[in-house]
């Protein structure tokens, strides 16, 4: 087996493509799972159990089964209920509904730091619970919790081959059918690790930014 | 400013308040005119906070009823029958009452200015001119109008707890609510929160609840003083008299301690 540079730059369009769908899945995926995720953490908080529970319960299935399943479960099977998605879309719905319910457990611990004080101080200035949690308790639990959500949606990007499984051409899915067409393995799958690795690294660096930024109060 | 001889502003009839096991407040009852300063004094766990944070709504009540400027705090009518009260009911009755906290509770991530003018422009739909012209006639009131950019983590504690203060007046309040207010001061600090205070119960014609344990600023401010001991009153006098001939034995007992730890009285 040997290395052709030629084929590499033969196939190196079409893998872009693939690249410019696994990012737009991650970035798409990341902001569904961060405001589903702000959904769950905020409901699973309300006294009332026949709303928490519920709520409660799904976010520990959705955790607890593999994301593969429910990307099936999303794209072949919802169709027989009557609803059709196109690849991509299932694809976003399932990362964001999974790392969702990831984020709901950053948010939790985020909120759970913000100190007793500010939840009756709010109250003392009789603000609405609306006020309360838009204008005291969120300003201050999210900045902290960025460089942790940050994190997940690092892992979500490297979880994005398995939309694969659903005909989404991200860029596992591409360089698997220029493989399978051309009955050459080693150039189209080591550029995959390639441009996850390198876009892993750049995201890091980003990561440890956003660490020194948000990740101390005061 | 003299408290009138009005309808009582708080009735509290017969409540009582328990964490788990642990009773705080017995079948408690007292009243407070308009205008008066009341000073609530008594060992730790006597249960004179408490009773601040339920007439603040931060905590509710077992048993019993207290009225707030002649409404119901915790209960509300509704087709001729006495209900729970709901949320739009104890929005309406916090509008009459302030609190200022032991530990402050500034919000750290606004400014000192945008501390005091949040709730007005939020609750009262005060514009932000105005809103932040009253907000530095308080400040400067407090003698911090050169902080109003500072934010809170800039400021020494008794500067927190002065900007807490004027965050409550902010919403003009008919009574303020003040919970150990220096309890969590470096002493040296423990005198310019007080000044504010002693001007706030000068110059104001607001009814006024303090809890302490700075007894010779009880003796000066109050016109009325609540001894506590295990959730209930032992002794409800003039100053003068709990603090120069208290009656009870416990109260005795609870000043000379007070003394004993070097506090002046």
């Amino acid at each position: 087996m040997e290395w052709d540079w030629s084929f590499v730059v033969q196939i190196l369009p079409t893998l872009i493509e693939g690249v410019k769908i696994t990012i737009i899945a991650t970035l798409l995926g990341s902001v569904f799972a961060a405001i589903i995720g702000l959904a769950i953490a905020i409901v699973r908080r309300s006294k009332n159990r026949l709303i928490s529970m519920p709520v409660g319960f799904l976010a520990e299935f959705i955790r607890g089964t593999p994301l593969l399943v429910q990307l099936y479960f999303i794209f072949y099977v919802l169709p027989d209920l009557g609803i059709t998605l196109s690849p991509l879309v299932a694809g976003v719905i399932g990362l964001g509904l999974h790392y969702g319910t990831y984020a709901a457990e950053v948010y939790r611990a985020g909120i759970d730091n913000v100190a007793r004080g500010q939840w009756e101080a709010a109250r003392a200035c009789n603000l609405t619970t609306r006020q309360t949690w838009t204008q005291v308790i969120l300003p201050q639990a999210l900045p902290p919790m960025i460089p942790a959500l940050a994190n997940y949606f690092i892992a979500m990007f490297k979880e994005t081959p398995l939309l694969s499984a659903i005909t989404v051409l991200e860029l596992m899915n591409q360089a698997r059918s220029i493989a399978n067409y051309n009955y050459r393995y080693i150039e189209p799958i080591t550029l995959v690790g390639a441009f996850f690795l390198v876009i892993s690294l750049v995201s890091v660096v980003g990561l440890r930014w956003l660490e020194r930024r948000y990740g101390k109060i005061d | 400013m003299p408290p009138s001889n009005a309808a009582p502003i708080i009735e509290i009839d017969g409540i009582s308040k328990s964490f788990g096991a642990f009773k705080v407040l017995n079948d408690l009852s007292f009243s407070v005119k308009p205008r008066e300063k009341l000073a609530l004094i008594g060992p730790s766990g006597s249960g004179k906070t408490t009773i601040l944070r339920i007439l603040m709504t931060l905590e509710g009540i077992d048993s019993g009823t207290i009225r707030v400027d002649g409404d119901n705090l915790y209960q509300m009518e509704r087709n001729g029958k006495l209900q729970p009260a709901d949320e739009s009911h104890l929005h309406r009755m916090r509008e009459k009452i302030g609190m200022v906290f032991q530990l402050f509770n500034l919000f750290p991530h606004k400014c000192v200015l945008d501390n005091v003018t949040l709730a007005p422009m939020l609750t009262k739909g005060v514009s932000r001119r105005d809103a932040e012209k009253h907000a530095m006639e308080l400040l400067d009131m407090v003698g911090l109008a050169d902080k109003a950019k500072s934010m809170p983590s800039q400021l020494s504690g008794g500067q927190k707890q002065r900007v807490a203060i004027a965050r409550a007046l902010a919403l003009k309040p008919k009574i303020m609510l003040f919970d150990e207010v220096t309890s969590a001061l470096d002493p040296e600090l423990v005198e310019e929160v007080l000044n504010v205070l002693w001007r706030l119960c000068r110059e104001t014609d607001m009814t006024m609840l303090l809890v302490t344990h700075e007894m010779g600023f009880a003796h000066d401010f109050a016109d009325r003083v609540l001894f506590f001991d295990r959730g209930r009153i032992v002794e409800d006098g003039k100053p003068d008299e709990i603090f120069r001939h208290p009656k009870q034995e416990r109260t005795q007992a609870f000043l000379k301690k007070i003394i004993a730890a070097g506090h002046r009285v």
